[in-house]
């Protein structure tokens, strides 16, 4: 398939020992001139790049109580340094936690601490030079910003953060990459990550109203642009037409019908994701954000609720109020904004959908908890909502369920090896051994509960699984939508 | 008074600022620097209250570490449980009359540099063992636990080994207290020993030993987990201002 090995599966995991260097060579596509100037950022490496680059750390510390103290406080304990599913899928000791932060701390020292100033052998401190920008292009490119290293730092540091700041950095001096910058710019151009107009939008959402037609004989309406909805439902544009994307979106489709719960899309904000938290820059994910607050004053609406996204679903629970808030215009009854899961969850709970277990009989399931969903936000109103809220609308539509190993899923899930703006062709070596991890855990309740489907709540995690599962011999179309399986189960024309 | 008295004498001067003047700056700039964005690390305490347990579990048991690793742990509970043991031990000299619980806790103090070092030399081993650990080990990392293990050895040596004039030493440090010089035994190995603890003293400001303060202002570990039921600004997110709305 192509020209590197697809790591083994084993029984058990096994930490690798360090092979310096293995991936030196990924780098993923520069962005063009086109694809950084509608972004702010200037269209090549500019000149004296080396103190804009410095001048650039200097403020991004200053504005950050996370980075400072991230950047200051790591003991090189190496607690982090097998909890990467990169370095555990390449064994690049470069992927470990802290020594990913390192290739940055290296600057910062050199450049604003008094032991790096004086004594930069001793602290490991670094000049900003060519070759340390190539190595930030390279590995911090190699960084899915899961935040995996977070929950097992003494101190919390996550090298999501360094990353972000590291990548906002490079844009500063001209070298962005190209998967996501291009991605960002036609958000600002059209309105979603697929490049999908209006009418294109409209087509789509009409050929869907049939297609369920015609399965089910119900008409359920795939609304856009309706004033007076009551709910805005914001979701990643993959949902329009990508598999097995696709089938979560006619399961909230039947949800909302079923429910009596009048909905709308939008054009104006027809994408939930926000690659602007990927390259972490404040400017363009504050644009990108704001058509959402837009379009619901616009509409008319009174609530938000947000489809299966991981990253977009850290955006809107974590991020939304700050950047877009106070949304004192929607209804406080219900979380603000509320996920498509948690929606779901209240339904069942008051009995107003009506789902067949045994309609997904033929399905062994099993849930990928994702990253920015488990590590980065909540569901529900306790701690640890966002675990026990999929699950549960999991286990009301299918009869078989059975968890993946304790230490991989919920907060210590593996990344799906495609997140953080890393789902790109020009990144294929990386996303496969990245998911050497994941497929590991799914490889045992495979073999040893015959699980034959793996439901996730995120857009990355199911395109990126339905490209990697073939690697490790698994079918591709083993990965699904969790309200794929809800649209299974649902049995419409019982309570509308 | 003799030289040797009067450089020992500046030195725990000069040690002292540079240590609270350095880590009130420090603590000074974290505790200024806005944290614009919510992000805990979840699942994470809804409550303020639920944060301050949060952050009670990470400093006296390392409940993240504890996760994560079991041998770093354990050595580093050992290390720093030590440590603090040693370090209320040490009160005596500096009180007089010594406080009751010092007293109390003399004994467990005593014996607790032999627990540190043990918990140094487990940490250190570490970073020769593991290839990981090894790899991400700075000069400064090494110098560090060796700093540590030096005092630790050079104070146990004065306990058990070869007796230091601990009245005189006594004496000298309630001056300084007093901004009195009264005279320091010029005893080699408590010289080495006190002129180490200087030096870590001097470092702690500007090295990784501001994990210590650190810890306390990390945003993943001591936000409340509650960005939709509060609109949370800080920094260039307090400057965002959108139209509309009611
Ligand atoms: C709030 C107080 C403190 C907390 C919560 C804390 C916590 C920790 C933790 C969790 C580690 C990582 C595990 C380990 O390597 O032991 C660590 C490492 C370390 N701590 Fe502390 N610490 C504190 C105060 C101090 C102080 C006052 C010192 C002073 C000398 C110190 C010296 C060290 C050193 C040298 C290491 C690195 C050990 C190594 O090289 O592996 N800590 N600390
Ligand atoms: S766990 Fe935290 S403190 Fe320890 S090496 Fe990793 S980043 Fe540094
Ligand atoms: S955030 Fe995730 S991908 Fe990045 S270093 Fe940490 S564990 Fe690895």
């Amino acid at each position: 398939m192509a020209n590197f090995e697809t790591p083994a599966l084993r029984e058990y995991p096994i930490i690798p020992l360090i092979h310096a260097g293995t991936m030196a060579h990924s780098k993923p596509f520069v962005a063009k001139a086109e694809y950084q100037q509608p972004l702010g950022f200037p269209g090549a490496l500019v000149d004296n790049w080396e103190s804009v680059a410095v001048k650039k750390l200097g403020e991004l510390v200053e504005e950050s109580r996370a980075l400072r103290v991230f950047l200051d406080s790591c003991v090189k304990c190496g607690a982090c340094t097998d909890k990467c599913h990169y370095y555990l899928g390449t064994s690049d000791p470069k992927n470990m936690p802290v020594a990913r932060q390192d290739l940055l701390r290296s600057v910062y020292r050199r450049y604003y601490t008094l032991a790096g100033k004086f004594f930069p052998k001793l602290v490991g401190a670094r000049d900003m030079t060519k070759d340390v920008l190539d190595e930030w292009y390279s590995y911090f490119h190699q960084c899915s910003q899961c935040r995996r290293c977070s929950v097992f730092c003494p101190y919390g540091i996550d090298t999501a953060e360094v990353s972000m700041a590291a990548r906002d950095i490079m844009d500063t001096v001209g070298v962005g990459q190209k998967y996501s910058n291009e991605i960002i710019a036609k958000v600002h151009k059209i309105g979603n990550n697929l490049g999908l107009p209006e009418p294109a939008l409209r087509n789509t959402l009409d050929g869907l109203e049939e297609d369920v037609k015609d399965e089910t004989g119900v008409d359920v309406k795939f609304p856009l642009d309706e004033k007076g909805a009551e709910v805005l439902l914001i979701t990643p544009s993959a949902d329009f037409f990508a598999e097995p994307h696709i089938d979560g979106l006619i399961g909230y489709a039947k949800v909302f019908h079923q429910a009596g719960i009048r909905w709308t899309l939008s054009s104006h904000a027809s994408e939930a994701a926000n690659f602007s938290m990927f390259i972490g820059n404040h400017d363009n994910l504050h644009k990108v954000a704001i058509r959402i607050r837009e379009a619901a004053l616009d509409l008319g609406v009174k609530r938000i609720v947000v489809g299966e996204c991981g990253h977009a679903w850290r955006v809107a629970y974590s991020f939304w109020n700050t950047l877009i808030g106070p949304f004192d215009f929607l209804d406080r009854n219900y979380p603000v904004p509320q996920h498509i899961c948690e929606m779901t969850y209240d339904l069942i709970q008051r009995g107003a959908l009506t789902l067949d277990r045994s309609a997904n009989d033929g399905k062994i399931v099993t849930y990928h908890d994702s990253c920015n969903v488990a590590r980065a936000s909540r569901m529900g109103s306790m701690p640890g909502g966002q675990f026990v809220i999929p699950r549960a609308v999991i286990k009301a539509s299918v009869n078989k369920f059975h968890d993946m190993e304790p230490g991989s899923i919920h907060e210590s899930t593996f990344c799906c090896g495609g997140g953080g703006g890393l789902l790109t062709d020009d990144l294929m070596e990386l996303r496969v051994k990245g998911a050497q991890p994941r497929m590991q855990a799914l490889q045992h309740v495979v073999e040893n509960h015959g699980v034959n489907y793996m439901a996730a709540i995120c857009a990355i995690c199911k395109t990126q699984f339905a490209k990697v599962l073939p690697y490790y011999q698994f079918p591709m179309d083993m990965i699904g939508s969790v309200h794929g399986l809800v649209s299974k189960a649902i049995q419409l024309g019982t309570k509308e | 008074m003799s030289a040797l008295t009067i450089i020992y004498a500046v030195l725990f001067y000069a040690a002292t600022v540079v240590l609270v003047g350095g880590v009130a700056y420090k603590v000074y700039v974290y505790a200024s620097t806005p944290a614009p964005l919510k992000i805990p690390t979840t699942p994470a305490p809804t409550t303020r209250l639920g944060v301050v347990g949060r952050m009670l579990r990470e400093v006296t048991v390392f409940e993240s570490l504890f996760k994560s690793n079991k041998w770093i742990w354990l050595f580093g509970i050992l290390f720093h449980f030590a440590l603090l043991l040693v370090l209320l031990q040490h009160l005596r000299y500096f009180t007089q009359p010594v406080w009751g619980w010092v007293v109390l806790e003399q004994p467990f103090g005593i014996y607790a540099g032999f627990i540190m070092v043990a918990g140094l030399f487990g940490l250190w081993a570490r970073r020769f063992l593991v290839d990981r650990v090894r790899y991400i080990s700075n000069l400064s990392d090494h110098l560090m636990l060796a700093l540590l293990v030096a005092i630790a050895v050079s104070g146990l040596t004065m306990k058990f080994v070869a007796h230091t004039n601990i009245i005189a030493l006594k004496q000298f440090f309630l001056g300084l207290l007093a901004f009195q010089l009264q005279p320091l035994p010029a005893d080699p190995i408590l010289l080495i020993h006190l002129a180490l603890v200087a030096t870590l003293m001097i470092i702690f400001p500007m090295s990784k030993l501001l994990h210590a303060p650190g810890v306390f202002f990390s945003p993943t570990r001591n936000q409340v987990d509650n960005p939709r039921e509060h609109r949370h600004v800080a920094g260039w997110s307090a400057s965002i201002n959108n139209p509309g709305g009611r």
